[in-house]
């Protein structure tokens, strides 16, 4: 058990990733692509956008294989889609022809458990994230931060050691997003999952993140590394006022600003 | 919960007006308005008829070859109460919904599965694509009699017209429903652990649904086309012969009294179709209200 331990979550060394647009052209997404995620630890990955931040996660689920370098998660190298990760998604990916229950029931049900098993674990974890009343609804009637609630649910109730999130908030609100930025820590601190966090929104990486990786505009690399040193449990509403977060806010955006500047230019040449 | 029923105009109610007040004004509008609608169909109908009818007893048109609907009405009568020339209606009623109901069932059935099956496997698709579209481009109704002296002049020749009448509606629905498919819905289901055929069974298929339905809408009515047309190149019993019959011997009412049937029975089928629809649909938001 020590052994195994020891060895990181998520490894991604020196990739690079390309693939070829509808026209046969060959485009560089990744290049040299270098992260390492401990267990338990919430990495948030900030990059301007378009820069190829959603095709590292792509990498880790095994949905998109690496065109040079190696993909590691929990020490071995990836083949295929590994059951220990959960992904939850920008857009709306719940199936809008089930219930809410029948939803949360899918992973399980999809992984062999039995029927009524999974009925109880996902009653379980309707209530954890407050949806119970909801159970009979259709996702087509709740509001978009009850549908997140919903993915959430989904995706904890497989028990993920890797949790992968690809700009889930950025559809909602900004008091919903701060709400459902309390509800991920609180259900992360409690599943014990290391995170993957990819965000445009510098504010939201450095209140949920103990890492925060900044990438250059595209091909993306790593450009930077910022450890993130404020104390948990966090109050996400009240956190981005303290003098610290301030300080961490001002030191990564004037990184942050060049690449995002790179980027506005390349794309209005 | 934030569809809106009915647009409330400013100036509509008064100020002070209370919400059940509203709801009930609201409420009489929309049943005004059904009244209105029911009413112009009818009349619409009534106006028709009874434009036909005159039209033929002044002599206008030729009822010889337009018949009229008081005759109409009496050969359906006549068909109904002493049964037809060639025996009773309800048996020829019966032999065309009877090919109708089973080309439309074998039609659809495979339609959905072979097009799933193309939608999902790219290479099949690239493969076969060029024979469905050859084999498409063949007029269905010039297969009639090709299905006739293979199959004889029976159950069999109809039930295979009807057969790829509807085939390649389905299929091509099917088809293009399993392209549309979400990719992030997909992707969410592979990584929750669905395997192939979970994937196939419940995430592909229920959304190609809202595409499979639209056209089995129109295909029963090409299920009922091809056993018709299959009645007319030869047959011995169903709808098709009898007009076929009443052509020959020059009774334009009875042509007309077997196309109402037709008409009926399109109609009803058309309605269960729509009810089975909405049943399996529930879980769609509610089309907006329409107000006027």
């Amino acid at each position: 058990m020590a052994p195994e331990k020891t060895t990181p979550a998520i490894e991604l060394i020196n990739v690079s990733r390309r693939f070829l647009s509808p026209t046969g052209k060959s485009l560089t997404a990744l290049r040299d692509f270098t992260m390492t995620v401990e267990r338990g630890e919430f990495v948030a990955v900030v990059g301007p956008t378009g820069c190829g931040k959603s095709t590292t996660l792509n990498l880790v689920t095994g949905l998109a294989s690496p065109s040079a370098g190696e993909v590691r998660v929990m020490g071995a190298p990836v083949k295929g889609i590994d059951p220990r990760i959960g992904f939850v998604f920008q857009s709306d990916a719940l199936f809008p022809w089930r219930t809410v229950i029948e939803n949360v029931m899918a992973g399980p049900l999809f992984r062999g458990r039995a029927k009524a098993d999974a009925t109880a674990a996902a009653r379980d974890w309707l209530a954890r994230v407050g949806l119970s009343r909801f159970e009979q609804h259709y996702p087509h009637q709740l509001s978009g931060g009850m549908r997140k609630r919903v993915a959430l649910a989904q995706t904890f109730i497989n028990g993920p050691e890797i949790l992968l999130m690809d700009e889930p908030f950025s559809a909602l609100d900004v008091q919903t997003r701060v709400l459902m930025h309390e509800e991920l820590l609180r259900l992360w601190s409690q599943a014990k999952a290391s995170v993957v966090f990819v965000t445009h929104d510098l504010e939201e990486a450095i209140a949920l993140a103990d890492k925060v990786y900044v990438l250059t505009a595209g091909p993306a690399t790593v450009k930077s590394v910022y450890t993130i040193d404020l104390p948990r449990p966090r109050v996400v509403a009240d956190i981005r006022y303290e003098q610290s977060f301030i300080n961490y806010s001002r030191t990564i955006w004037a990184d942050l600003k060049e690449e995002v500047e790179t980027s506005y230019a390349r794309a209005a040449a | 919960m934030t569809d809106a029923a009915i647009d409330i105009r400013a100036g509509a109610f008064k100020p002070g007006t209370s919400d059940a007040e509203i709801e009930a004004a609201a409420a009489k509008a929309l049943q005004h308005r059904r009244r209105t609608v029911m009413f112009w169909r009818v009349a619409i109908l009534v106006a028709f008829l009874g434009l036909w009818e005159v039209a033929a007893r002044e002599a206008w048109i030729d009822p010889f070859f337009y018949a009229m609907p008081s005759a109409i009405a009496q050969r359906l009568y006549e068909w109904t109460t002493e049964g037809t020339s060639e025996g009773p209606l309800w048996y020829h009623l019966y032999v065309t919904m009877e090919e109708s109901v089973i080309g439309f069932a074998t039609g659809s059935v495979a339609g959905i599965i072979i097009g799933v099956a193309l939608g999902r496997n790219r290479m099949a698709a690239d493969i076969f694509s060029i024979y469905i579209k050859v084999i498409n481009s063949i007029p269905r109704v010039v297969l009639a009699p090709i299905f006739i002296m293979i199959l004889g002049l029976g159950l069999a020749s109809k039930v295979a017209l009807a057969f790829v009448m509807v085939f390649f509606v389905v299929f091509h629905n099917a088809f293009q429903g399993v392209r549309e498919a979400d990719r992030a819905m997909i992707a969410n289901a592979r990584i929750l652990g669905a395997s192939n055929w979970q994937l196939t069974r419940s995430v592909i298929v229920p959304s190609a649904m809202s595409w499979i339905f639209a056209s089995l809408h129109v295909s029963f009515g090409f299920a009922i086309i091809g056993a018709i047309v299959g009645e007319f190149v030869g047959a011995r019993f169903g709808i098709g012969l009898l007009i076929n019959i009443a052509k020959g011997s020059f009774d334009a009412a009875g042509m007309y009294a077997a196309i109402v049937i037709v008409m009926v029975v399109a109609l009803g089928a058309e309605y269960l179709m729509t009810m089975v629809e909405n049943r399996l649909a529930k879980w769609r938001p509610q089309p907006l209200h329409e107000t006027q």
